[in-house]
């Protein structure tokens, strides 16, 4: 569909026919989804085989292996860079970045104390 | 309640007979009034023969004109069912004093201050936003139509969609009872058991799939299709809000659409993500939903501070004061919306550390905000003002919004809001910010582009009288309402114990009558508008002497908006070509790309409709089979190759040889 209407547009814009995004080769591909096999892999033999003793340490480190796996997948299968689509993607990613940061940072604040404020400690009672 | 055999439930669901309310008087009438209403209109368009024409030329229509009006006609229908709801709150507590139990039983009365706020903030105030933008945005920046015009058919009908449930729920059994924001444990399943909250979530979800996706293609359509020149700093500033509220659209939406699945979880397959037992928290709810809520009031004031922008502009005949502070205030204003949101919940008690942050931030976007009317005062300053109706528009809403946002700051300090939370006074705060905000600028909005729309200009006497109306209703309505929040009155109530408030209610009902006399004007001022029309006809395409790219092509514009895409230049792009003694090309018309009208959307956004209602009622293989139809009507959509057309460029011709005449004549 997209393209239906970039062309449609294309017509009275003058010409922006390219996207500005680089479009992937098989390469990045190839790498891309190596890379995302390794990185879903680790976390399931880190589970499975108890590696680390410690299920807290297990638990950061997979949410470590999820962070850089979704930078994996904004690089080789969305295509980001801080040229594509004129720096309008980098800007979406930032304030994408901003707002979840505000988003989880805050209602973790806010409910940690809603919490200790609000809920009666159930073991003393 | 008789009992229903097993292959009733099998084909209805929990649908009985008893959900019928035929046992309401007021239900049974409005229902009767509705559905003779509805054959009148049936009638009517059969008599005259217009389904075709409805089709062909609206229904199905991708043009971003056909969408953005359709738009503003369901944000007016709505707002008359939402002002209905209204009119019929103020009479019950204008009366409901010292023992007596006023009209409406609590079920009833809880129902309409559900349905009263769920109405008013989705399906008017939103519908109004999405339309005013949808109608404008590609003219300002020499546009022929948005970045997808397919999607934005499919958006309209699905915010159709939800709005056709939460009307529904009037006459098949009920709506919510539980607040516009439907706070757990209330409205979870252990204390709102029946389909009420239900129609909320599926309402609300089906209609904010819609919002979010015409955010999308808004964004797209003003990031990649400006007129060749427009830089960013020359972008109009409605543009410029424009881009600002989609981008809280598309950040905010989907953060309603999963607390709004959590809860429906809750409801549905028993998870306890906001319940009190096992682990659940409904504090966690309230957070969430005000991490969409609080960006969900700048979704809606953004677009009008744009309006008044382009009208002080145009009707001040200078340019505005301060466009790059301005364009920079409704950036911080964007990102400042995402730190203020637990001012909505000071009371739920997260403790001085936490409250004091939030009041700051509260405070602190005041001043971007002030900033923006001292804007509009300075553009004002020694401009050449005309006091036409969008003009009149603006200047309400200059003094009327200061004082929202002066009783907007008593509640950001924490101290203060303890004592005001759920009073009246809030009440009072936030219709003061959004009737004086959003609805006078939708009203602005309206005046003002409606020559353009429809190629004549509104009739001033009747518009005088609705804005006189809306004025000073509002602020007979509102001000006892502050009054009576000082003195501790709370919200939501359908009865009083104290006689002596009830003088206040009163004055408020008054207030109301005089806010359906406003609606009313604006009504017949359409009305008495199309009757002279060729009085108010506007031949040059630029009725107001206006500044901006839609201004530069005819009322209508053709389907096409230009013929040729307009350079802009500088800022007010319009001005700035007339100024330079733009002359109009006469010839060299080619062939213009358009896109093809298509019922898709229309079906598709009924089939979720109807999967949102057999979910609501627990008909199991109607929700499947609806929504198997779904996901099959989108797919056949994809192999729709046949998706654009070319104006040949004799059309082309003719429609600008005409407008050429019409110019000549003026």
């Amino acid at each position: 569909m997209s393209q239906n209407h970039a062309e449609v547009h294309d017509n009275h814009q003058g010409g922006h026919d390219s996207h500005g995004a680089a479009h992937g080769s098989l390469r990045g591909y190839v790498t891309g989804f190596l890379l995302s096999v390794v990185l879903t892999a680790i976390p399931f033999w880190l589970v499975m085989n108890d590696v680390l003793a410690n299920s807290t340490l297990t638990a950061i480190v997979i949410m470590l292996f999820a962070a850089v796996q979704i930078v994996v997948h904004m690089v080789y299968f969305l295509h980001m860079s801080g040229r594509s689509e004129g720096g309008w993607t980098m800007m979406a990613l930032i304030f994408t970045i901003i707002i979840v940061a505000i988003a989880l940072t805050g209602s973790l604040w806010v409910m940690f104390h809603l919490n200790a404020n609000m809920m009666p400690d159930l073991h003393k009672m | 309640m008789t009992s229903y055999p097993d292959w009733w439930k099998l084909i209805f669901g929990r649908f009985t007979l008893e959900a019928i309310p035929y046992h309401e008087p007021i239900l049974i009438a409005t229902f009767a009034a509705v559905l003779l209403g509805g054959l009148a209109l049936v009638a009517l368009i059969s008599r005259f023969k217009l389904w075709g024409y409805l089709w062909h030329e609206w229904f199905t229509s991708v043009d971003h004109k056909k969408i953005g009006i359709m738009y503003m006609i369901l944000g007016v229908i709505m707002l008359l069912r939402g002002f209905a709801d209204a009119l019929m709150m103020r009479g019950q507590q204008a009366i409901a004093f010292a023992g007596n139990e006023g009209y409406l039983p609590p079920h009833h009365y809880d129902q309409i201050f559900t349905a009263h706020g769920v109405i008013m903030i989705f399906f008017v105030a939103m519908p109004f936003v999405t339309g005013l933008m949808n109608y404008v945005v590609p003219l300002q920046i020499g546009a022929r139509d948005v970045a997808f015009p397919f999607l934005n058919n499919f958006s309209f009908w699905m915010t159709v969609g939800g709005a056709v449930l939460v009307m529904a729920s009037l006459f098949i059994g009920e709506f919510a009872k539980v607040g516009w924001l439907a706070y757990p444990p209330l409205s979870g399943a252990a204390y709102s058991p029946g389909v009420g909250m239900d129609y909320y979530l599926w309402a609300l979800q089906i209609a904010g799939i819609g919002t979010t996706l015409s955010g999308v293609n808004l964004i797209a359509t003003i990031v990649k299709m400006r007129a060749p020149g427009m830089d960013l700093m020359k972008m109009p500033i409605f543009t410029w809000t424009s881009l600002c509220t989609n981008v809280l659209i598309v950040a905010t939406f989907p953060i309603l659409a999963a607390t709004l699945a959590l809860l429906t979880l809750d409801r549905y397959v028993g998870t306890n993500f906001f319940t009190n037992d096992l682990g659940g928290n409904p504090m966690m709810y309230v957070n969430l939903i005000w991490i969409w809520g609080h960006p969900e009031v700048y979704i809606l004031i953004l677009p009008l501070f744009g309006v008044y922008s382009e009208v002080a502009s145009t009707f001040c005949g200078k340019r505005l004061f301060g466009y790059a502070s301005m364009v920079y205030a409704t950036v911080v204003i964007t990102i400042l919306s995402y730190l203020v949101w637990l001012h909505h919940f000071f009371t739920m008690g997260s403790g001085a550390s936490v409250n004091s942050f939030f009041g700051i931030t509260t405070m602190i976007i005041s001043i971007p905000t002030g900033a923006k009317i001292f804007n509009w005062l300075f553009t004002m300053y020694r401009g050449r003002i005309r006091f036409e109706l969008p003009m009149m528009w603006l200047l309400a809403f200059m003094i009327t919004f200061v004082i929202g946002g002066m009783t907007g700051v008593m509640l950001a300090v924490p101290p203060a809001d303890f004592v005001l939370h759920n009073s009246l006074f809030l009440i009072a705060h936030f219709h003061n910010v959004i009737i004086g905000g959003v609805v006078f600028g939708v009203f602005a909005g309206i005046a003002y582009w409606f020559p353009k729309a429809f190629g004549f200009k509104l009739d001033p006497f009747w518009g005088h009288l609705s804005f006189w109306f809306w004025v000073i209703g509002f602020y007979v309505a509102f001000m006892p309402l502050y009054i009576l929040g000082l003195m501790g009155v709370t919200r939501r109530l359908s009865r009083f114990e104290d006689p002596s408030l009830q003088i206040w209610f009163v004055i408020a009902a008054f207030g109301a009558v005089l806010i359906a006399l406003g609606i009313l004007c604006f009504l017949i001022q359409i009305g008495v508008s199309i009757l002279r029309r060729e009085q108010l006809r506007d031949t040059t395409g630029d009725p107001w002497d206006g500044r901006t790219l839609e201004w530069s092509t005819s009322s209508p514009p053709p389907a096409y908006n230009f013929a040729f895409t307009p350079i802009a230049h500088d800022l007010d792009a319009w001005a700035d070509m007339k100024k330079r003694g733009y002359q109009r090309p006469l010839t060299g018309y080619r062939p213009i790309h358009m896109p093809r009208n298509t019922g898709a959307g229309l079906i598709i956004a009924g089939l979720a409709t109807i999967c949102g209602f057999a979910l609501i009622w627990y008909i199991w293989w109607l929700a499947a089979l609806s929504f198997v139809s779904v996901i099959a009507a989108v797919i056949i959509h994809t192999f729709n190759y046949d998706r654009d057309f070319h104006i040949p460029a004799d059309e082309v011709v003719q429609a600008e040889d005409a407008r050429t005449q019409l110019l000549g004549r003026a």
